[in-house]
């Protein structure tokens, strides 16, 4: 596989704040890759590194192999999706989609066509002479993703881009922008803070901290084994349990991540613990559980257990759902 | 639970506080008072003195007896079109269309600096350089320009140190915008109006620069456009609103303007100088309201063309 873009050391520093710090990264040809991270986790400068809106202030950024130092945004073969669109409010949403086209010096009727073809791609035929203050949040969306896709760049960005948009639209956009990725072959690199997204939609995930990659795995590594305590707690809240707790256990001497749906309820033997919250959660309820002086949460099924605010109960999990971590120590 | 008072406060028995309830539930009624008083100001003294002026550009005066003659006529504007009065028009308004252009060219730089870049104190201190020269006199600035740009002046003195007056003799030298000096050309003129309503470009622009996300220009250099195509394409049309607006201000400032051509530049007139001279010493009334009135049609013209040519499509 080649490698369409590659991080080698690559730090931005802004004065004293290191945006980001000492990055190395692989992302591979015709890979979805997401970047995770709460927000001023470097996530976005990265991205915008690629773009070339920022340059590096130490390291080498490679993609498709060849340097992109020095390299201003309109002489590389990527484009982006950005967090509010910036569709162009003064030009048609034909013209938005034709601008890169134009720019080419592409004549008017092919760029037409193609503006057309595009906009019928992302289901927006016939929206071709508004303007985009006359569409919706979603619309604009898949406006900005024609004005992006009708370019053919070899590395499509996107910042945050379903963001703005309500939940269930957000659901379909992931599965709208995952299959035109699938059938486009582009390699799309995705900036979110919604770690559900991000495992739901990408072939493999960065997880983001302080300019610094903490993990990079797909999604199953990441949710299961967690390396550090930042990613267990940022990727889906798994509990944490202190060194000294996993020694007592018997399972080693370092922290462990637990996943709340491997956290059981029995009737016999397992951990005394007192439910001080329940959360419904749709298809469980969530319990915030205190054992001793550590709190875990854990996901219930609610047809089987009834749990009740202050109630004295005994848990357990499997021994090999417990996940020794190496490296952090937050 | 008995009895618990809705109202957090207790209601105000003084008269500030009924009238504030009162106008509360009436915001109609409350919009009105808001209004009336800049209406007023507006509809009568503002738009009124305006239409007076209009009429008494439809009157004529008699020639022998120097009075006027208040029957509806066309004669006035007839004698706007004289060449030497034609003269006077056509000079005022190219002045003013070449201090306009020289001004947003001017300005664009500093407006975009300072929407772009300027924060903090470095704003206040562009507020600070663009607004100071509004705060002393016009006449003051205008008299001090003089004595740069007389034959003795600051200016002259300069290109004799740095051994280039022959340059300066060869600009002066060159017809219609040269002359004896710079303070009796038309350059002086040009230089002197672009000075005093630099301010009123500057700042109209850069509040429109400051409404364009640097997203559309990033979103435009992502697409493949140079720095070039991405001012013509996105940055100038998404600021032209604002352009529009400073240059109403500097366009009309100059066509009315009738004291600085009169002590910076030669003794050719302006509109502002023909209607000052018609109203007072000549006593001509209605010739002097026929000329006012044409920088208020070529200002309508002028916008007129700017909405034709969607230069508000981005508002």
């Amino acid at each position: 596989m080649t490698t369409a873009v590659r991080f080698d050391g690559v730090s931005r520093h802004f004065g004293s704040v290191k945006a980001v710090d000492a990055v190395d990264l692989a992302i591979g040809e015709g890979e979805f890759f997401a970047m995770l991270g709460p927000s001023g986790s470097g996530k976005t400068t990265c991205l915008r590194l690629i773009a070339g809106f920022e340059q590096p202030t130490a390291g080498e950024i490679e993609i498709f192999g060849s340097p992109a130092g020095g390299v201003p945004p309109y002489r590389r073969n990527v484009n982006t999706v950005f967090q509010d669109y910036a569709l162009f409010p003064h030009l048609s949403v034909m013209d938005n989609v034709a601008y890169g086209l134009m720019i080419k010096g592409v004549g008017k009727a092919e760029r037409r066509r193609a503006a057309e073809a595009t906009l019928e791609m992302v289901r927006l035929t016939g929206y071709g002479s508004r303007k985009p203050s006359q569409l919706s949040g979603g619309q604009r969306q898949r406006v900005a993703l024609a004005r992006a896709l009708i370019n053919k760049p070899k590395v499509l960005l996107l910042d945050e881009p379903l963001g703005a948009l309500d939940l269930k639209l957000r659901e379909d956009m992931q599965e709208e922008l995952k299959v035109l990725q699938r059938s486009l072959g582009i390699t799309f690199v995705f900036v979110t803070h919604d770690q559900g997204e991000a495992l739901s939609m990408a072939d493999r995930v960065a997880v983001f901290d302080q300019g610094k990659i903490r993990q990079i795995g797909t999604p199953q590594e990441i949710y299961q084994q967690p390396t550090s305590a930042f990613v267990a707690n940022f990727v889906g809240s798994s509990n944490v349990l202190p060194a000294d707790l996993v020694a007592q256990l018997g399972s080693g001497h370092a922290q462990a991540s637990l996943r709340p749906e491997a956290i059981r309820l029995v009737s016999a033997g397992g951990h005394p613990a007192e439910i001080i919250a329940t959360s419904f959660v749709g298809a469980a309820t969530k319990l915030a559980l205190q054992m001793g002086d550590i709190r875990l949460h854990a996901l219930i099924d609610h047809r089987t257990h009834d749990c009740e605010v202050g109630q004295q109960v005994l848990i357990d999990w499997n021994p090999e759902d417990l996940h020794l971590m190496d490296g952090g120590d937050e | 639970m008995s009895n618990v008072a809705i109202t957090s406060q207790p209601r105000g028995d003084g008269i500030l506080a009924r009238l504030s309830d009162a106008l509360w539930r009436r915001p109609t009624l409350f919009l009105v008072l808001l209004l009336a008083p800049p209406a007023l100001w507006l509809g009568i003294i503002y738009l009124g003195s305006l239409f007076a002026l209009l009429a008494q550009s439809f009157f004529s005066i008699d020639e022998f007896s120097g009075l006027i003659n208040y029957e509806f006529t066309l004669k006035t504007y007839r004698e706007l079109f004289i060449p030497a009065n034609l003269d006077i028009i056509i000079r005022t308004t190219l002045m003013a269309t070449c201090v306009t252009l020289g001004a947003a060219v001017l300005a664009f730089p500093i407006a975009y600096y300072a929407a772009r870049y300027a924060r903090g104190k470095w704003k206040a201190l562009f507020y600070l350089g663009v607004m100071l020269p509004l705060w002393s006199s016009y006449l003051v600035k205008v008299y001090a320009w003089k004595l740069i740009l007389a034959k003795e002046g600051i200016l002259n003195w300069i290109f004799e140190v740095l051994h280039l007056t022959w340059a300066l003799e060869a600009y002066l030298a060159i017809p219609l915008i040269g002359g004896n000096s710079l303070s009796v050309s038309y350059s002086g003129t040009f230089l002197v109006f672009l000075y005093v309503w630099l301010p009123f470009m500057v700042l109209p622009m850069q509040a429109s620069l400051e409404r364009v996300s640097a997203s559309y220009l990033e979103a435009s250099a992502d697409l493949g456009a140079k720095p070039l195509q991405t001012f013509r394409l996105v940055l100038l049309p998404l600021a032209l609103p604002g352009i529009i607006a400073g240059s109403i201000f500097t366009f009309s400032l100059t066509l009315g303007d009738y004291i600085i051509p009169q002590i910076v530049g030669s003794s050719r007139l302006f509109i502002g100088q023909a209607v000052y001279t018609h109203q007072g010493t000549a006593g001509n009334i209605p010739l002097a309201a026929a000329f006012t009135v044409v920088p208020v049609v070529i200002m309508g013209f002028y916008l007129w063309m700017a909405k034709r040519q969607g230069a508000f499509d981005a508002l």
